[in-house]
């Protein structure tokens, strides 16, 4: 219906060249415009539909008090899992709907082809999920709200040597993700600085890959005590699933990329048990602020929640709330209200954002079982 | 208004980096008949080494001058890898080519993901920013110049001869081998220049921007213009370009959709109309191309 | 010194058990671009896509709780019937209109399963159940796992059953007549383009069972999943030697070995590299595959 009626308009957006042409800001004046990129089609699309899945539970809830007497509406564009299309999107959002800030996106790859972009036309874009270090030294519109790899990655090597007793580790990683290579780098370090040995080689995968057999009996024949796999859920459940038909049995630590349902489902009854990993947050937190979210998403979406829904949820949030504090509705001001965010207490973890503009939060470690993530403790940074 | 042009220029910019894109790959698909899928390949070693240069080597002159530099770089990198793909994959005919170019597309991106210098999978960051419309449209004109000339001259004759029968051509003395590497050299040069204007306007490049993918949307570019016609691949880049465009104001729903819309667009042009919108003929825009009509 | 000798000599056979279980999957999808590159001189680029349709239907039937036995036929006609509503559809059309716009067509037919596939089931994933035990039998430092012998078992019981269709019936008569020359195979009677819908529906069940195959190998099954094993089983069937049946399984087992060689002693980040480069080199140095004779081209 509304497809119909936005044609013509739009179609005349874009297709007149006129420099009085048509007028942009017939939006209500009650409305704040609030940009969304992410991957709603393409490779991690589960990631982007998980996280606008939070973001609208949680635009529900600001909506009902409101902001400043405003309400925020947003306008959701799908990068297709692609880099270029992130840059479009964004492009857009700050030139065409002139958004106040963007939400987005989650693969640190498409949130960099984006922030510059967004620091050129000074819109204050926030990713909820990006963790590659580099995303936030695109300038000082760009921020996050979740930790960054150098963090999780120490978390792991602690948890490796002090919880689990191991001294010897092997590290597996996917070669064609800068997310996995990263992780990868600072475990090494901060194992090695903790008195563990890491064996020298690096065992790699490609994304897409299906078998692992010939890679894992390769890995045995260093018997590794514990074996870290810094990855996202769908290879790393293969992984496991594999490893422990080859009678593998060192624990799998994993991270925040592994967080999803679909781990338990490739990894099988068997693969499962006995592995950690590192997250954002746990639906079997108790935390009563986290088990009203748990409630209400179920309620909602009649599934578990994920860490992705969780840090969507967050990241309009924090939005919302700089939108309170700033002095005026514009994007300078609430450059500066999202920049200075203090305590602000989200779901995954008490938000502050330090100078580089990283949330400076706690992550959970959990043992991943068949019945799903159970949760092990917290780590404060 | 001026939000507006922020996001139209650039997308014009790029536009005509596809227009550039397609021109070198009509010039090696539609005029001189060598099947290639590997075009992104090209693209993405222009693009690579036009961003190296801008990273590690660029001196502290004037911006314009470190793209046209940056241009070169590019253009000549991605001519030479042109040479070394041409000259063995061009001893093979039709549906094999394409085979042998998909393959050496897949090994660039590969070798760059794992070049740690180039970004790997990290993507190269940071690429100055030199690229303006200006820039873009002046090496659109000057390769159309080039191209619309080249054709009306003797080489230009000897590589559609090529086209439309090599072993006829071949008989009448035409050295087919090198118009064919010469056709590859050349499109690989413009796809060097593309990269090169591509990486200086994206600022940021990663391997997974240059997959089979791109070259299959090269290519059904100069397919919906009409293989072989200049103009046909000029029109063919714009509707590809700003049609995903369009798209995103119907709603995400029809964007969807677009990779099934191409790919029922290859089929339906298979089908209804194998010779694109302008089959081999050329639009006459202000008397561009009137010159060698006679 | 020697120790780690002995270890290196079972890992090797081990990747070689690897390799033959992986290079059964790409050899059964070889055959299906061979006999249609044989018969019509088509790289059928949505071969792959068979392959992957072949899986979400054993998926499917899987999860209906019938038994295997039932599963492999049942996937294999439905993934067989596709490929013929295609082939009458799309490829018969264009079957005269040259090699290039042939190509261009498979392309478009791959493309729209991709990604109608992604639109229709959803991008990510599916676990596959496998409906038995998995089972490993160690041998000194090498194990086999039952689906690995099952895939084996598979790839060969269908070999020889294509062999013997190809060789010893009718039909079979018919597609080599029509494979050497179509307008002679016509006029002797053969309705040809009754036996290239049937080379197809062939070609493509065969990618049905190796997609069931792979479902069962690996537990997972996804939209995109025939992308690059289309491409492998492409290189295979050219390394044995295009149009040849012995060479498209010939090609098919030196690749799975090759692929799980590298990875075993080299890394896994060359491993499609490494297929490529073999194309490549292939295509150079002997065109006509391991198992062709040389053609010369004819005007």
């Amino acid at each position: 219906m509304s497809l119909i009626k936005m044609l013509p308009k739009n179609l005349f957006i874009a297709l007149t060249l006129t420099i009085c042409g048509p007028s942009f800001s017939q939006v209500n004046d009650k409305e704040i415009l609030v940009g969304t990129v992410f991957p709603m089609t393409g490779g991690i699309a589960t990631y982007g539909q998980e996280s606008m899945n939070g973001i609208n539970l949680a635009l529900k809830k600001i909506n009902h008090e409101g902001v400043k007497g405003h309400i925020i509406k947003l306008i959701n564009e799908d990068n297709k899992s692609e880099a270029i299309e992130t840059a479009n999107a964004v492009r857009k959002l700050a030139h065409i709907d002139k958004v106040i800030a963007i939400l987005g996106s989650v693969a640190s790859s498409h949130t960099l082809a984006g922030a510059p972009i967004a620091q050129e036309a000074k819109v204050p874009l926030l990713t909820p999920a990006s963790t590659n270090e580099e995303v936030t030294k695109k300038g000082d519109y760009i921020a996050r709200t979740c930790f960054t790899d150098g963090f999780q990655g120490e978390v792991m090597a602690k948890f490796a040597k002090e919880n689990l007793k191991k001294m010897k580790a092997a590290i597996i990683v996917e070669a064609s993700s800068d997310y996995s290579k990263g992780l990868a780098k600072v475990f090494r370090e901060s194992f090695t600085k903790m008195g563990g040995t890491v064996i020298a080689e690096e065992y790699s995968y490609q994304s897409g890959d299906t078998d692992f057999r010939t890679l894992l009996r390769k890995l045995s024949r260093s018997k590794p005590e514990v074996i870290f796999l810094p990855g996202y859920y769908e290879e790393a459940g293969l992984i496991l699933n594999q490893a422990r038909s080859m009678d593998i049995t060192a624990p799998f630590l994993g991270t925040d990329g592994w967080d999803s349902p679909k781990l338990q489902e490739k990894a099988g009854e068997k693969g499962i048990v006995g592995n950690y990993m590192s997250s954002h947050f746990s639906a079997e937190d108790t935390d009563t602020l986290v088990s009203n979210f748990v409630k209400e998403y179920e309620a909602a979406y009649k599934q578990k929640p994920g860490a992705m829904a969780a840090l969507g949820y967050d990241g309009i949030m924090v939005i919302a709330d700089s939108l309170k504090r700033a002095k005026t509705l514009t994007r300078s001001d609430l450059q500066k209200a999202i920049v200075t965010t203090k305590n602000y207490k989200g779901i995954t973890g008490n938000i502050t954002l330090d100078k580089f503009r990283n949330a400076k939060k706690s992550a959970v470690v959990l043992e991943t079982t068949p019945h799903g993530n159970e949760f092990k403790f917290k780590v404060s940074p | 208004m001026s939000g507006f042009f922020d996001y139209l220029i650039p997308l014009l910019s790029n536009v005509g980096i596809f227009i550039i894109l397609a021109l070198g790959l009509n010039l090696i698909n539609g005029i001189c008949g060598q099947f290639s899928l590997g075009h992104a390949g090209f693209w993405a070693v222009g693009a690579y080494a036009a961003g190296a240069y801008g990273l590690y080597f660029a001196p502290e002159i004037p911006n314009f001058i470190n793209l046209f530099i940056s241009c070169l770089v590019g253009m000549i990198t991605s001519a030479l890898f042109g040479l070394a793909i041409g000259i063995p994959c061009l001893r093979l005919r039709g549906d094999y080519l394409a085979i042998a170019t998909l393959g050496f597309g897949e090994i660039i991106r590969i070798v760059i993901m794992n070049t740690d210098k180039l970004g790997g999978p990290r993507g190269m960051t940071n690429i100055p920013h030199w690229t303006n419309i200006f820039w873009v449209y002046a090496w659109v004109i000057l390769f159309i110049f080039i191209i619309v000339n080249f054709l009306k001259g003797p080489h230009g004759r000897a590589m559609i001869s090529v086209r439309e029968d090599e072993i006829a051509s071949e008989s009448m003395g035409i050295n087919t081998f090198k118009y064919k590497t010469m056709a590859v050299v050349i499109g690989a040069a413009m796809a060097g220049v593309a990269g090169a204007l591509f990486a200086h306007g994206q600022q940021f490049l990663h391997p997974n921007n240059f997959t089979f993918m791109w070259s299959v949307i090269i290519l059904l570019m100069i397919i919906l213009g009409g293989l072989g016609s200049v103009t046909g691949a000029i029109l063919g880049a714009i509707i590809l370009t700003i049609l995903p465009e369009l798209l995103r104001f119907m709603g995400t729903t029809i964007a969807e959709w677009r990779m099934v819309i191409y790919s029922l667009l290859l089929i339906a042009l298979m089908l209804w109309r194998p010779s694109g919108i302008l089959g081999k003929r050329e639009i006459n825009l202000l008397g561009l191309f009137k010159k060698g009509k006679t | 010194m020697s120790q780690n000798f002995i270890y290196l000599c079972y890992d090797i056979l081990q990747y070689l058990v690897n390799g033959l279980a992986q290079g059964s999957i790409y050899a059964l999808v070889a055959l299906g671009y061979t006999m249609v590159y044989g018969i019509i001189k088509l790289i059928n680029f949505a071969h792959g896509e068979f392959y992957m349709i072949g899986a979400f239907i054993g998926l499917y039937l899987v999860s209906l709780k019938l038994p295997l036995y039932l599963v492999f036929p049942l996937a294999m006609i439905s993934s067989g019937l596709i490929a013929v509503i295609v082939e009458r559809l799309v490829y018969k059309p264009i079957r005269y209109a040259g090699k290039i716009p042939a190509l261009i067509t498979a392309l478009g037919a791959s493309l729209f399963f991709q990604f109608g596939g992604q639109l229709v089931i959803g991008a990510d994933s599916k676990s596959f159940e496998l409906p038995y035990q998995d089972k490993t039998y160690i041998l000194g430092e090498v194990s086999v796992t039952s689906t690995q012998l099952i895939i084996m078992g598979v790839t060969f019981f269908l070999m020889l059953f294509l062999w013997w269709l190809v060789k010893h019936t009718k039909i079979g008569k018919a597609m080599r007549a029509t494979s050497f020359n179509r307008d002679a195979a016509e006029l002797m009677g053969i309705n040809t383009d009754m036996i290239i819908s049937f080379t197809f529906f062939l070609g493509a069940s065969l990618a049905g069972a190796a997609g069931v195959l792979v479902g069962m190998y690996t537990n997972t099954v996804n939209p995109l999943m025939g992308m690059i094993p289309g491409l492998k089983a492409f290189i295979a069937a050219v390394l044995g030697g295009i149009g040849i049946i012995p060479g498209a399984v010939l090609g098919g087992l030196v690749l799975g070995v090759a692929e799980n060689l590298v990875v075993g002693l080299w890394v896994s980040t060359y491993r499609d590299a490494v297929a490529f480069a073999i194309l490549i080199l292939i295509l150079l140095f002997k065109p006509s595959g391991l198992l062709g004779r040389p053609t010369g081209e004819k005007v």
